[in-house]
């Protein structure tokens, strides 16, 4: 099974306090330097059979209409590398 | 003619006993409407109620935008049927987009939950009818996604044509974008809005006033007089 990564991120535009929440706690415990923390949403899709064109049109079909809401957030869809290819560690 | 309100209940919907209630003491004949079924039931009007419907575990409202009874209140709403999103139904409107812009977490992340003062904007919607523009009234409010939110364009649009239908009176309690509290469709018969006035009909709950009962009046009257 291949599988295909859909994140999710609020567009830039977009006040995300969750991502700020994140970023004004990392100083208390030590994180510096950051200056910027925004928080997004990744679903990994475990995908039956090939991941081709038509595969592929249906999941960016299923993020635009479902995973994200074009309103406010963008999306990008990925293939990762078939996990049974990875040599086992 | 009695005025049938159907009300619909999705898994992790809250306020569909307070709704159908507000509907009857309002003079209407309730009518309980089931996410999974399609059929409407010869009501004239629809009611989204709040809660949290599939648990808001996509996003607020999204998953429920998908369930059966949605595809006939879509169509239906674009015909023209009277409908109302009450606080987790308005996230189910613009997730649907009968109503533009999306609903995110409140700005300063809590839930909240208070009596919120409103300034009605549009009295000329289906269901608001009943007030008259620049009222100020009180109901609940209680949410965690209440931040409306809308590119620019979009809300310049909204103010052109009338359509922001509640401002949050005495302070905005979630960020959103110009105060909003409520919106309408350009037609008038979808209205969206995150306070309940559901639980303000009887001096008994909710806030101890009626400040609410004008949507279900004002809904009963259009339908009567249609």
């Amino acid at each position: 099974m291949a599988r295909v990564v859909v994140d999710v991120m609020l567009k830039p535009e977009i006040l995300d306090p969750q991502g700020q929440a994140v970023q004004r706690a990392l100083p208390r415990l030590g994180f510096e330097g950051i200056a910027d923390v925004r928080q997004g949403k990744r679903f990994e899709l475990e995908v039956e059979g090939p991941v081709d064109d038509a595969a592929l049109a249906r999941i960016n079909e299923m993020a635009e209409t479902f995973l994200a809401n074009t309103v406010i957030e963008d999306f990008t869809v990925k293939i990762e590398a078939d996990e049974k290819a990875e040599e086992p560690k | 003619m009695t005025a049938r309100i159907g009300v619909v209940t999705f898994p992790g919907t809250l306020d569909d006993r307070d709704s159908l209630r507000a509907v009857r003491i309002a003079g209407a004949e309730p009518v309980s409407l089931w996410h999974r079924d399609k059929d409407l039931h010869q009501v004239d009007a629809v009611i989204l109620a709040g809660g949290f419907s599939y648990g808001d575990y996509l996003r607020a409202g999204a998953i429920s935008r998908f369930s059966p009874v949605m595809e006939t209140v879509i169509e239906q709403a674009k015909a023209g049927m009277p409908v109302l999103g009450i606080c987790n139904g308005f996230q189910i409107l613009t997730e649907a987009h009968l109503l533009p812009g999306a609903m995110l977490r409140n700005n300063h992340l809590h839930f909240i939950c208070r009596d919120q003062k409103l300034r009605v904007e549009n009295a000329e919607t289906a269901w608001t009818s009943d007030y008259t523009v620049g009222q100020e009234i009180s109901v609940p409010l209680k949410n965690v996604d209440g931040r409306y939110t809308a590119d620019e364009h979009t809300l310049d649009e909204l103010e052109a044509e009338g359509r922001v239908a509640f401002r949050y009176a005495d302070l905005n309690p979630n960020g959103s974008l110009r105060d909003i509290a409520g919106i309408t469709n350009a037609a008038g018969n979808v209205v969206g809005l995150m306070p309940h006035p559901e639980h303000a009909v009887e001096p008994l709950i909710g806030t101890g006033g009626t400040d609410g009962l004008g949507f279900f009046t004002s809904i009963i009257k259009k339908l009567v007089n249609a």
